[in-house]
């Protein structure tokens, strides 16, 4: 066995922290010839398939975009730089995505690090974002806390909206169309017990019950459930015109596809997240129409309709019309962000971003305290696309379609 | 009400009983522990989704396909992968120790393999989820046949087992491994095949949950969790411990969720589960059945 000595072991000691220091010292203008870009995300994993629809390939996409465009222009250092990734796959685990991001910041001397996909790891990974003062686009979070958040966490922006933004929106929308005397008073909720049913249904069933709805079935069920069949025909035997389920996306596939077995089809039917996955109208098959669900688009939009082309073309699927959109525009702010400070100075970077006006495919963003309040909360599948009904501060939303189309039973 | 309850819960218990009954054949036989079991699971299910989207393969006749290839694949595994840590390890212990390190490892090659070639997305496609009716309860024919299914392969299974002489020396296999070359048995291929034919099983139960369950390449851990419960239930090794466990599971969740609510189904499964390892800890048809 080697033993050194305490003159070795202090050199060596020395040594390293020279180079630990020096790793940290920024990288001179002439020297660079990339921006990096980093992040961990779910690659395997519970949440794999989640980031694999409408984060991942968004990333891929902005960098493609942007390099196909010759780069960043950075006018104060006077060079436009390719973006170049650093990639870590966070396991779907929290502490692993921490660790990643921190290993990013200090080891890989990312310049920006985007966020992983989810509410939960938005809010684990935030305060390492903060640490480092990297800017954290929050594109795929759903939280009612962000108000609180964006004072503790200055870095922080949260895109997606709380749980009460879509619960609200949503009654609202049957309020009227209970006025209109298209549906009854009756409503049933089901929804996952985990983060999202959660929140959704924590907000809802007050929102409901003040809107002097009747709650005639409102449970949980546990995360994994494969068999909705107990749910549906319960709830199929109660008369109700409106079936809401705060649902994960196997569910939401489960539950349509058990409501059109047991032939419940209620003049309102409303599902959660993956309602509006580009593979719902394929799993649903004619069903679809008339589905409503959390999120939206706006069917007119050129920028979006060019925007779901170039997704289709270098990722081979469609966006989802919810977060996907979502996530490139906070891309493209981050874009513009850095090209309007014209250096890596992400202090600036980060203030431009709270107070700029950007120019995205969502339209003309502009955050509010550092979230975007500008949201499509409602959307409903109308003539192959998942269009938005609701919103919270935003124009030009489309009519519902109530009742929806009848169950075509399945062949 | 309680009648369409209890159909209901055969019928989903038919699927858990489907789904682990291969797992209870590779551990009670081939003493192999394998958590990559529902990842064969989700394999034979995009095999079934390939056959189906791509080459509109009905998956009934896919299963004449998927369900040998499932046997072919884990027979590979077994004879390049597991038999050298079976000739290695003397005990049982050892063997059970090393199986789950090994195929905890296979577990991410095969995640791997298919994230590479499927992506992380969900992947679903319809078939049979047309609603048949039984004595007034509507059923959807898909899930009817994974009940189908389940029984006959269980009672194939299970025949096979008690009344031929292959059966014998499977089941002599499984009660003594020491003693069994004494009477010329080869443990080493007797295994092997056991692991092959839980690997076809799996595979017949992946096909079936393709018909109606959205799947995505991650999934597989689900399926080893639940397979796990009704193989220790049942009694380790036992097909009609898989069975009747898998039935009773299936019963006690869909009467949980129509009669006191959804959100305890989980809680009454694991509830059920530690009740029958209190009362029996060798499971329901646990060493003597055998």
């Amino acid at each position: 066995m080697t033993t050194f000595r305490r003159r070795t072991v202090l050199q060596g000691m020395g040594v390293s922290a020279l180079a630990t220091a020096l790793s940290g010292l920024p990288v001179l203008a002439q020297d660079r010839t990339a921006i990096r870009i980093g992040y961990a995300v779910p690659k395997t994993g519970a949440n794999a398939a989640g980031a694999g629809i409408s984060t991942i390939p968004n990333y891929l996409l902005w960098v493609d975009d942007v390099n196909k465009a010759g780069g960043l222009a950075l006018s104060k250092l006077g060079v436009t730089l390719p973006l170049e990734v650093v990639e870590y796959d966070d396991r779907s685990s929290s502490e692993e995505l921490v660790r990643a991001v921190e290993r990013l910041a200090t080891q890989d001397n990312a310049d920006f690090i985007l966020p992983s996909w989810g509410t939960g790891p938005n809010l684990a990974s935030g305060p390492t974002f903060d640490r480092f003062g990297y800017p954290q686009l929050g594109a795929t979070a759903v939280t009612d806390m962000a108000p609180d958040l964006v004072k503790r966490w200055k870095h922080s922006f949260w895109l997606l909206g709380g749980g009460h933004d879509y619960a609200n929106a949503l009654v609202q929308l049957l309020v009227k169309q209970r006025e209109a005397g298209t549906i009854n008073n009756k409503v049933a909720i089901a929804s996952v017990a985990d983060g999202f049913g959660i929140d959704l249904s924590k907000a809802a069933t007050p929102a409901f019950t003040e809107a002097g709805f009747e709650l005639v079935y409102d449970k949980t069920y546990p995360l994994g459930t494969s068999d909705f069949a107990p749910i549906i025909n319960e709830v199929s035997s109660l008369g109700v015109d409106t079936f809401v389920a705060f649902s994960y996306p196997p569910d939401t596939f489960a539950l349509t596809q058990q409501s059109v077995v047991a032939n419940f089809s209620p003049k309102v039917f409303y599902l959660g997240v993956g309602t509006a996955f580009p593979i719902y109208p394929g799993i649903a098959g004619p069903n679809h129409d008339g589905v409503m669900g959390v999120g939206g688009i706006d069917p007119d939009s050129e920028a979006l309709a060019a925007y779901f082309e170039r997704h289709t073309a270098l990722n081979g699927q469609a966006p989802d019309s919810w977060a996907s959109a979502i996530t490139y525009a906070s891309l493209e702010m981050l874009q513009q962000a850095i090209e309007r400070v014209g250096d890596i100075d992400r202090e600036a970077i980060t203030a431009e971003l709270s107070t700029g006006e950007f120019d995205t495919v969502i339209g003309k963003v502009k955050l509010v305290d550092n979230q975007l309040r500008s949201l499509w909360t409602v959307g409903q599948w109308q003539g192959g696309k998942f269009v938005g009904l609701a919103h919270t501060e935003r124009d030009g939303s489309r009519d519902p379609v109530v009742p929806k189309p009848a169950w075509v039973p399945a062949s | 009400m309680l009648f369409s309850a209890i159909l209901t819960g055969l019928v989903l218990g038919g699927t858990y009983a489907l789904v682990a009954m291969g797992l209870t054949l590779q551990y009670g036989v081939a003493r192999i522990m394998n958590l990559a079991y529902g990842d064969i699971i989700i394999a034979a299910s995009f095999g079934a989704f390939v056959l189906f989207t791509a080459f509109g393969v009905n998956p009934l006749l896919g299963m004449l396909l998927v369900i040998p290839a499932g046997f072919a694949l884990s027979w590979l595994i077994y004879a390049v992968m597991l038999q050298p840590l079976a000739r290695r390890s003397r005990d049982r212990g050892r063997l059970e120790g090393d199986s789950i390190l090994a195929t905890f490892g296979l577990l991410f090659v095969i995640q791997g393999v298919a994230l590479v070639i499927f992506g992380a997305g969900f992947q679903s496609y319809s078939f049979l989820a047309v609603p048949v009716d039984i004595l007034g309860t509507t059923i959807a024919a898909n899930r009817l046949l994974a009940f189908v299914l389940a029984v006959v392969f269980g009672l194939g299974l299970w025949l096979m087992l008690t009344r031929t002489r292959f059966g014998t020396v499977i089941r002599a296999v499984a009660a003594n491994p020491a003693s069994a070359p004494l009477v010329g048995i080869n443990v080493d291929s007797v295994a092997r095949f056991a692991f092959a034919l839980g690997g076809a099983l799996a595979a017949a139960g992946g096909v079936v949950v393709s018909m109606y369950l959205t799947f995505s390449a991650t999934m597989g851990v689900i399926f080893t969790m639940k397979a796990l419960i009704v193989v220790i239930m049942g009694g380790v090794g036992n097909l009609m411990g898989a069975l009747a466990a898998g039935l009773i599971l299936g019963l006690v969740e869909t009467l949980v969720a129509s009669f006191i609510d959804p959100g305890l189904t989980l809680a009454a499964t694991y509830l059920i589960f530690l009740a029958v390892l209190v009362v029996r800890p060798q499971g329901l048809f646990g060493k003597t059945a055998r």
